[in-house]
């Protein structure tokens, strides 16, 4: 297959749930994880009658992240009904935005190997999401749970700018970092408040025709919409290479076979017979209400990353990782602020503790301990309180059962050695008993010390002050 | 004294003289429904034994001091469409016919504030479709005036039930005539108010930018209490308007000498009932006694009107109507194999035929290609229908048609040929198409003895002037007095 031969065309719908407290159309609270039907009212489980009022904090998170996306803010939006039958649907329509989208033309801008690369946004709108359907394990049917019914979304198109699933993923976590730092979404993906639509096409280089495209629906991790990117670039030039034609459709994607399937394709496409709301009045925006919700405007990635390069001098590569999250890059700041030593808070981030968020699957945002307890382990190894491969396990044990590093160290018995009477006795003990790496020393094997010195490490299980240790190996070998 | 004889504001006068009793007053009311209600059949839900513990609590309450109140122990009925917490609202759809609201329409909280007392849940078209009350899946309601004729609708259980004295007064609601059309049919009073003077928040939803709650009642001076009840701003329902509240029984001043009034040549026209025609030129030349100036106008675009609203009203009707599905409060077929068939199933059994043929419709009137050429056509047409309307308010301060093309029609005359059933509504939909008030009240009976209804149509907001207006004919002409429901057979 000579995929090399093949451009390939990416877009996603990105939805993204708002964290205010209250749902878009009634005062239920849109907190994650209550029991089945307990944030229901009238409005939002759709009782007859009743009516939707607009949550006012919606619109203002909306603009807040179509500003912060270089969008275009409507002066005058309004919302729409977008029909179709489904139990978790309980009026049988969404309120969505149709024709007058709150925030259209924007862009997000992406580091790609060959520089910044502008990915377009066609617009973000405002709606309300659908509830959940949980399989009955004694009944057998379908139970509905609407306590996601009415929880405000936006959904975030973007153009079919995107050329490789590195680029895709790069966009999003560009936007999850964007609307995590201007804190309208928690962008919690594996409780589904980021999750994407993505659609994905392919044509030969050269053509000026889009080939057809397909849309894998709800993908909520990078990983796997990065496996999904790739396994469909595959499936459809193999495809085209058999001589066949792509199919226009919805597919849904299965982690475990790393395939898609369809879930519906073209003939039956719903129609969703969108028309203005009639129960809400237009959405009228004045100059004065955007400028302020420009003013409340946090400072975003781009200009944390250079503040970070010039007053820090962090390095490129290290600001970016930083800033790429919200959490990080307050987690960094927090803890400079404190300890006065940039550059050890840096390394802590960007090695042991994205390690350990890799190895763990962790999203920054689930980092069990603040910025001020980070401080203390590194002023701790300043002090000389610890040693630094202490504090590496002093860190790990942070991850596990949080609390201050203090108290671990105590707990542990992981004070540094650093009684000159204690540390010379070891240093005796080991030289007494190594009577060969003192002769390989002596005999001119720089080496040897290094051993000696790791033999007192051991000794004492790493608590020895490694400064002290060697002075005092050297001391005793010259003599 | 025939206490049920009485309009409200008259029972308010014997109370506060002492000369009745809440519990009188009640009591006099159920007496009235056992008596008539077998004839009439205005009842979805009868709350008699209801309204007779609450009438005792509420007359202990006064006697006590504990509440005060113009209202209280005032009896009313209310149009199942609109939702009472614990009581039945089933829209006289086989649907909801168990549905029992969790919660009181704004209107209702209303109500119950002035400690009325609910006499019970009166009959409709399903779902506020249609213009008899023949549509209801449980059973017709008759029109007092001749039982072999309809009452009109949808809100045809309410009509009845005043002008048979079963209740004082009721609520009725209003998407294209169904408060008017029935108190034109039913001899009585109908107020369609201003799209945005009462909360819908609680009324089940047929056309949500047209549907409007009113009051239906034997009187004007009621009709104008009654609004001064219901009408106000809710939080609840943003489409509702946040004038400040007015006391439009102030606007009843028997008097229209300079009142300007536009009467639409289109309105008098073909398909109008020539008995109808002759009753409402005896009305203007009341008015031209009483002092007003009247004059003939063109209303050109009222002839779109109807095809505009049949057009909305459906597109609307097919998307609020999504909610009655088969998976909660309502009706679910008892066997199905797929969750298509429980949507199929349910809804092909739990709605009527005229309730289907309006989702129908409205479907098709949204679909993808079909959209730009009515939907939006009649968005157009439907700020035409305004413009119109407001050109019409610049030369006069009210506009006076028919309310309905002819008098009650028979039973099972027009049930089974649906356009024919539309052309009903020609004179009314145009009021809610521009979102304006109408009035409908009696102008005289035809040879039969059947009432004719004539309408006034207020400019936006200005209920006090086809208040007034209404006030000062009923005062002159003294209906009433002089015509009275007989129950033919």
């Amino acid at each position: 297959m000579s995929r090399d031969n093949y451009e390939v065309i990416i877009g996603l719908e990105v939805h993204a749930e708002l964290s205010t407290k209250t749902k878009i159309f009634c005062s239920c609270p849109t907190e994650f994880g209550a029991a089945p039907n307990t944030h229901v009212c009238p409005i939002c489980m759709a009782m007859p009658g009743t009516l939707p009022v607009l949550n006012e904090k919606v619109v203002e998170y909306a603009v807040k992240a179509g500003l912060a996306t270089n969008c275009e803010i409507s002066r005058d939006s309004k919302n729409d009904r977008k029909n179709y039958f489904y139990p978790d649907l309980p009026k049988a329509y969404q309120i969505s935005q149709f024709d007058k989208p709150l925030c259209e033309h924007g862009y997000v801008e992406i580091d790609t190997d060959e520089g910044k690369k502008r990915i377009g946004l066609t617009r973000i709108h405002i709606e309300e999401d659908a509830g959940k359907l949980n399989h009955d394990d004694f009944g057998g049917g379908s139970l509905v749970d609407l306590n996601r019914a009415g929880v405000p979304l936006i959904e975030i198109v973007s153009e079919p700018d995107i050329r490789s699933s590195e680029e895709a993923e790069k966009y999003l976590r560009k936007l999850k970092s964007i609307l995590e730092y201007i804190e309208v979404s928690d962008c919690k993906m594996q409780e589904g408040s980021l999750r994407a639509d993505v659609n994905v096409s392919v044509r030969k280089k050269g053509d000026t025709k889009f080939g057809t495209r397909t849309e894998t629906k709800n993908m909520n991790s990078f990983k796997s919409i990065t496996r999904e990117i790739e396994y469909e670039i595959d499936r459809q030039i193999d495809i085209i290479e058999d001589g066949g034609e792509v199919e226009q459709e919805t597919l849904r994607w299965d982690d475990v076979s790393g395939k898609t399937f369809p879930m519906r394709n073209k003939e039956d496409a719903e129609d969703y017979r969108y028309f203005p709301e009639p129960d809400l009045v237009a959405i009228k925006l004045s100059e004065e209400y955007i400028e302020n919700i420009k003013k409340s405007l946090p400072e975003l990635p781009e200009s944390r990353k250079q503040r970070y390069l010039e007053e820090y001098k962090l390095s490129e590569k290290d600001a970016n990782i930083i800033t790429s999250s919200k959490y990080l890059s307050d987690l960094f700041e927090g803890a400079t602020k404190i300890c006065n030593n940039p550059k050890a808070v840096n390394n802590w981030i960007i090695s042991d503790i994205s390690r350990i968020l890799n190895e763990t699957e962790m999203e920054p945002i689930e980092i069990p301990f603040d910025s001020k307890q980070l401080a203390k382990l590194v002023m701790l190894i300043d002090k000389g309180t610890i040693s630094s491969s202490i504090a590496k396990k002093v860190l790990v044990e942070m991850f596990e059962h949080p609390r201050d590093p203090e108290d671990i160290i105590d707990e542990k018995g992981w004070v540094q050695i650093s009684d000159e009477g204690a540390i010379k006795d070891v240093v005796l003990k080991v030289l007494e008993a190594n009577p060969q790496s003192v002769a390989d020393y002596k005999g001119g094997k720089d080496k040897a010390l290094g051993y000696l010195v790791g033999q007192a490490m051991k000794e004492t299980r790493g608590k020895a002050n490694p400064q002290m240790l060697n002075k005092m190996f050297l001391e005793e070998l010259k003599k | 004294m025939d206490i049920t004889e009485l309009t409200v504001h008259e029972l308010q006068e014997k109370l506060k003289n002492k000369e009745l009793t809440i519990k009188e007053i009640t009591e006099a009311y159920i007496n009235r429904i056992n008596e008539k209600e077998k004839d009439v059949q205005a009842f979805v839900t009868e709350l008699t034994d209801e309204a007779k513990k609450s009438a005792e609590e509420i007359q202990s309450k006064v006697e006590n001091g504990e509440i005060t109140g113009e209202f209280a122990g005032i009896p009313i009925g209310i149009k199942d469409n609109i939702c009472t917490k614990g009581i039945k609202t089933t829209c006289s759809s086989r649907m909801l016919e168990n549905f029992v609201s969790p919660y009181d329409a704004t209107v209702m909280e209303k109500i119950n504030n002035e400690n009325m007392i609910d006499l019970g849940k009166l009959n409709m078209d399903e779902f506020a479709m249609g213009g008899s009350t023949e549509y209801s899946y449980f059973h017709p309601t008759r029109n007092p005036w001749n039982l072999n004729k309809v009452p009109g609708g949808s809100s045809g259980g309410s009509a009845a039930a005043v002008a048979s004295n079963m209740v004082p007064w009721a609520l009725g609601s209003d998407t294209g005539g169904s408060i008017r059309e029935p108190a034109s049919f039913c001899g009585v009073v109908g107020l369609k108010p201003t799209y945005g003077l009462v909360s819908r928040y609680g009324l089940v939803a047929f056309a949500s930018s047209l549907d409007q709650i009113g009051p239906i009642t034997k009187d004007v001076r009621d009709a104008a209490m009654l609004l001064n009840i219901i009408a106000g701003h809710d939080k609840k329902d943003t489409t509702s308007s946040d004038r400040p509240k007015v006391d439009y029984t102030k606007a009843l001043k028997n008097d229209v000498k300079g009142l300007k009034i536009g009467v639409p040549k289109e309105f008098f026209g073909e398909g109008i009932n020539e008995e109808v025609k002759e009753q409402l030129q005896k009305a203007i030349e009341t008015y031209k006694e009483l002092g007003a100036e009247v004059e003939e106008f063109s209303l050109d675009i009222a002839q779109y009107a109807l095809a505009t609203y049949y057009i909305i009203a459906c597109a609307e009707a097919s998307s609020n109507l999504g909610r009655f599905d088969g998976i909660r409060y309502t009706y679910r077929t008892k066997e199905f194999k797929s969750l298509k068939e429980i949507y199929k199933k349910s809804r092909s059994e739990g709605f009527g035929p005229e309730v289907k043929r309006r989702i129908i419709l409205g479907t098709y009137v949204l679909s993808s290609g079909y959209y730009d050429a009515y939907y939006k056509k009649a968005q157009q047409v439907r700020t035409l229908v305004m413009n119109e309307f407001n050109k019409g308010f610049e030369k006069y301060d009210v506009i006076l048609t028919p309310t309905s093309p002819t008098v009650a029609f028979d039973i099972g005359s027009k049930s089974n040929n649906p356009l024919e059933m539309y052309l009903a509504d020609i004179c009314t939909v145009s009021v809610n198409i521009a979102g304006l008030p109408g009035i409908s009240i009696p102008c005289g009976v035809d040879k039969e003895g059947m009432p004719v209804g004539m309408q006034l149509i207020g400019n936006k907001f200005c209920e006090e002037t086809i208040l007034n207006a209404a006030y000062t004919f009923e005062q002159k002409i003294k209906f009433r007095e002089n015509h009275k429901p007989e129950f033919k057979r």
